[in-house]
């Protein structure tokens, strides 16, 4: 079998990324930030914790992230970084991170939109420098061969 | 791709069933989600036409365990059926870890079949990825109708084997689903071809859709222990 893709989100970067979404949540009084990876998974939620399945939200995020990212090719674009959902009550603002990610931010009457996408550029530009650092200066090799070395016995207990 | 979450101790992977239109796919997600206990798995999503039909992909998290304190989580996908919704498949299959081929065992259903899995071969290779050398599971699915092609005549038309050239691969190896069967085996010719798992299903039933996610589950960690 071929190595695996994968990456590792560590403890490190979660600290990181929880410090500058905390910081553009007060500075613009957004609800919640929610950054999901371009395959559809939930990598970190900050504020207010959401009411609704947040599995399901990041994956459908993802699609719509994807789906209009294929739109903007269509019409001659390379991608759409940035995308805009209007409801009544809340709204949601969604950006690209680093090409490996998407930033979800929701948001109310409490904040305006300029606002949001002002502050957003600020944020997105310091979540790439903590997903666009190079391999060797990431912590310690936290992969998936460290976590998993040796565990074929509880794989196969996992499906025993 | 899979993300291991040191913050949330968790491993998440994605899986995509793939395959013709009307083979099983989404009953195979739909079985899942009935059997397994309900904390260990979220809403099954699906986004599909009035006469549900998959438009864009139905979608279904389910924990498998912990390993090394760490919860395992699988993020299961289907693809619409159908060709013209080929935009969509694409889609789905960013940063997919394993793929299980759903086939339709029935015989007038051998040119679908033959036709998804050369779009899953060009899909996949348009992202770089080869499928040859990931966690691929083929199901064989509807060998419960009269009309269900055999085991052998499915294998050659859709899992006829790719080669081995790593030497370390080159040694024969049994199929942990049919002892019978070989995995990796020797032509006459010398050289050395691996075929997937295949596993038989009735998916509309329940039988062997487990046995499927198990087997490409396990694949997808294994692969995952396995790399550096």
């Amino acid at each position: 079998m071929s190595r695996a893709s994968h990456w590792s989100f560590t403890q490190h970067d979660a600290d990181a990324i929880t410090r500058i979404l905390l910081n553009f949540l007060q500075e613009t009084n957004s609800r919640s930030a929610l950054l999901v990876d371009r395959s559809g998974q939930l990598v970190t939620t900050v504020g207010e914790q959401p009411q609704f399945d947040a599995t399901a939200f990041a994956t459908l995020a993802a699609a719509d992230f994807s789906a209009n990212d294929q739109l903007a090719k269509l019409i001659g674009e390379t991608d759409f970084t940035t995308l805009f959902h209007q409801g009544e009550r809340d709204s949601m603002y969604v950006a690209d991170v680093a090409r490996r990610l998407i930033l979800v931010v929701l948001f109310d009457q409490r904040t305006t939109l300029g606002l949001v996408r002002l502050r957003l550029k600020a944020a997105v530009a310091e979540l790439n420098q903590v997903f666009l650092r190079p391999p060797d200066a990431q912590s310690a090799d936290l992969g998936a061969s460290h976590l998993l070395a040796g565990a074929e016995d509880d794989i196969d207990r996992l499906f025993s | 791709m899979s993300v291991i979450n040191y913050a949330s101790r968790e491993i998440n992977c994605k899986i995509v069933y793939y395959g013709p239109g009307l083979g099983g796919k989404t009953t195979n997600l739909e079985h899942v989600y009935a059997r397994v206990a309900p904390d260990t798995r979220g809403k099954l999503i699906s986004l599909a036409t009035e006469n549900e039909r998959t438009l864009f992909f139905d979608f279904l998290p389910v924990d498998l365990g912990t390993i090394r304190g760490f919860k395992t989580r699988f993020h299961l996908y289907t693809v619409p059926g159908q060709v013209y919704y080929n935009a969509s498949r694409k889609l789905i299959l960013k940063g997919v870890d394993g793929v299980v081929f759903v086939a339709d065992s029935q015989v007038e259903r051998q040119e679908a079949n033959i036709e998804a899995m050369q779009n899953l071969y060009d899909n996949m290779a348009e992202y770089g990825y080869d499928i040859t050398r990931m966690p691929f599971v083929i199901q064989y699915n509807k060998r419960d109708l009269p009309n269900a092609a055999p085991i052998d005549e499915l294998d050659l038309l859709l899992n006829p084997g790719f080669e081995v050239v790593d030497p370390i691969r080159q040694r024969q190896m049994a199929d942990p689903h049919n002892p019978s069967r070989l995995l990796v085996s020797q032509l006459p010719t010398g050289e050395w071809v691996e075929h997937a798992p295949s596993i038989e299903a009735v998916a509309v039933a329940g039988d062997g859709v487990f046995d499927t996610l198990k087997a490409v589950s396990k694949l997808v960690l294994k692969s995952l222990a396995s790399s550096s």
